[in-house]
């Protein structure tokens, strides 16, 4: 039989604030335990919490970037529950009057875009982290109280790629709104999956399971291809699913049972007594509205237009928006925009890679970019030795021009200096040479590469070509 | 949403509330206790009997919205007296039971 699994998402992004959501604390990642604390945020009897409204606005600009429905009429509820985490024994949170209604993700995958449904985006604490020692656990309180956004899909997705696509999109849609550093590796972006599966056609949904706190995207697809075949197995083979909390283990690339329906929790959520209604006026989301930044789906189109890429290009470039910051500074400094992009493209984006490094963490600037295509297209510099030089920016900066110097790299056009070295490889090949003469065009290749080779690198390739076809013919 | 543990009619599961509440109660403090509560809630039932149609539902007595403060990062507790609240500490943190999950 076929199956269609139903997935839906809830992500908890970070918001970008100095300080935490209900107190002055402050939100820094990485500092001693217990040293970002207060009578707030550590849930001392009697201390009132006054709301960020910072954060009030990151989330509403979120809403507005995804095409929600922001409420005029908002409120805060206690989320009761019982856990070390949480020192008040209830999570300051939103139950039925959020932030944010509705909205879209648009996601690109098998060569089409759908549009993911949002239920709601609402803003709460968070809480804050255990450590797990030998017979103890230990809490720090630090991140306990950092305003967290809560973005829920509604299940709407149907494989893990969608899942996997779904969660990049609305990174980039986090990381364009300038709301969330979306810091993966500080568990600035965590999420909880619902998955379930039911014979394909059918009009009810299975029992779903729950798979709690994943913190890496590529963690939530493989998840999802466990569990999807997990179910399906379970239900082939005569079995029931049973509605529980799953935990992903990444080692040993399964999901396990948490806990059951049956011990589920209770919230009893009611209205939070200590704060206020949040009541947003038309002029204020219109306000934010028309500051808006711009799109990463925007900034794709004006990229085309306004420089002339190829949209393959563009998509790449816009995937990540530091790096299309990067780009349309350098191009606007050059003129030359698609030689910055092919640079960045193949170039830029490979060191990053293989160094694992973000742009922010090296010293290359848009200005060096953009002074390296200059050299390029002045002919000072090849393909080989911009390669070069690119390379000693990324790892230690600096003006291409002053590395070319210093480094003796502008390239060779003297016919004078090339004839020598061309003299000596014809010498010196006497059987390449023959092939070319007997018609084998790509000998020539071979020559040109010992010249290459013999001026480190230095000589202008074409004129390299053109005087060993003037030589041989 | 139909709440576990609260019914539509007078009846309070006791035994319910206390384990949400984690508390142990003896048979006898059930009984008692479940008098207890129903007269209170029956109590605060009273304003059922007031007639509010056309009224929008407040979360407060006092009408007052947006109370904000500005985001700015103010200093907290020293580490060390915060940590004389704990009734114990391991690496700087509160010390507690393993937790299981
Ligand atoms: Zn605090």
């Amino acid at each position: 039989m076929q199956y269609e699994a139903t997935i839906g998402l809830e992500v908890h992004v970070q918001l970008k604030t100095r300080s935490k959501m209900f107190c002055g604390c402050s939100t820094g990642f990485g500092a001693e335990p217990n040293t970002h604390v207060c009578p707030v945020c550590l849930g001392y009897p009697g201390a009132m919490p006054v709301m960020n409204g910072e954060a009030i606005k990151l989330t509403v600009i979120t809403g507005l970037m995804l095409g929600c429905e922001i409420s005029e009429y908002s409120k805060f509820d206690r989320k009761s529950y019982f856990y070390p985490d949480m020192p008040k024994n209830y999570q300051i949170s939103q139950y039925d009057k959020p932030l944010c209604d509705g909205g879209t993700v648009d996601i690109d995958i098998d060569g089409e875009t759908r549009s993911i449904g949002l239920t709601r985006i609402h803003l709460e604490e968070d809480v804050a982290k255990n450590m797990h020692f030998h017979d103890s656990s230990g809490v720090d309180f630090n991140r306990a109280g950092v305003p967290l956004m809560e973005v829920v899909s509604d299940p709407d997705m149907h494989s893990p790629e969608e899942a996997y696509a779904y969660l990049q999109a609305l990174r980039q849609s986090v990381l364009y709104a300038g709301v969330s550093d979306c810091n993966l590796e500080e568990g600035n972006m965590r999420c909880d999956v619902n998955v379930s599966v039911a014979p394909a056609g059918s009009s009810t949904l299975g029992t779903k399971a729950e798979i709690k706190n994943m913190n890496t995207f590529k963690g939530v697809l493989n998840a999802l291809k466990y569990e999807i075949a997990r179910q399906i197995d379970e239900i082939e083979s005569g079995g029931e699913i049973v509605q529980e909390t799953r935990r992903w283990d990444p080692d040993r690339n399964v999901t396990s049972s948490m806990r059951t329906k049956e011990d589920a929790h209770d919230y009893r959520y009611f209205p939070e007594p200590d704060l206020m209604p949040v009541v947003l006026s038309i002029d204020q989301v219109s306000e934010w509205r028309a500051a808006l930044p711009e799109s990463p789906r925007g900034r794709r189109v004006r990229l085309v237009e306004e420089y002339g890429l190829p949209g393959y290009d563009a998509g790449v470039l816009v995937a990540d928006k530091s790096i299309a910051d990067f780009f349309e500074a350098a191009a606007r400094k050059c003129g030359n925009a698609k030689a910055v992009s092919n640079l960045i493209m193949t170039e830029v984006l490979r060191l990053l890679s293989e160094s694992e490094k973000e742009l922010a963490d090296v010293p290359i600037t848009p200005e060096a970019l953009a002074g390296l295509v200059g050299l390029l297209d002045a002919k000072t510099l090849n393909s080989n030795t911009a390669k070069e030089v690119l390379g000693i920016l990324f790892e230690e900066g600096g003006d291409p021009k002053v590395i070319v110097e210093k480094k003796g790299l502008t390239q060779v056009s003297d016919s004078g200096v090339i004839d020598g070295f061309v003299a000596q490889a014809i010498a010196e090949n006497p059987k390449s040479v023959a092939d070319f003469n007997s018609g084998k065009e790509a000998a020539i290749q071979f020559l040109v590469g010992q010249v290459m080779r013999m001026s480190r690198g230095k000589a202008n390739p074409q004129m390299v070509a053109q005087l060993l076809r003037d030589k041989l013919t | 949403m139909n709440e576990p543990g609260r019914t539509d009619t007078d009846s309070i599961d006791v035994a319910y509330v206390a384990h949400l509440a984690r508390l142990q109660l003896t048979p006898e403090e059930t009984t008692t206790f479940q008098e207890q509560l129903e007269q209170v809630v029956g109590y605060v039932r009273k304003i059922d009997e007031l007639d509010v149609t056309g009224i929008e539902p407040t979360a407060h007595a006092v009408q007052v919205e947006n109370v904000f403060r500005e985001d700015k990062v103010k200093p907290g507790l020293e580490r060390d007296r915060v940590l004389e609240n704990a009734p114990s500490c391991i690496q700087e943190q509160f010390q507690v039971p393993k937790i299981v999950e």
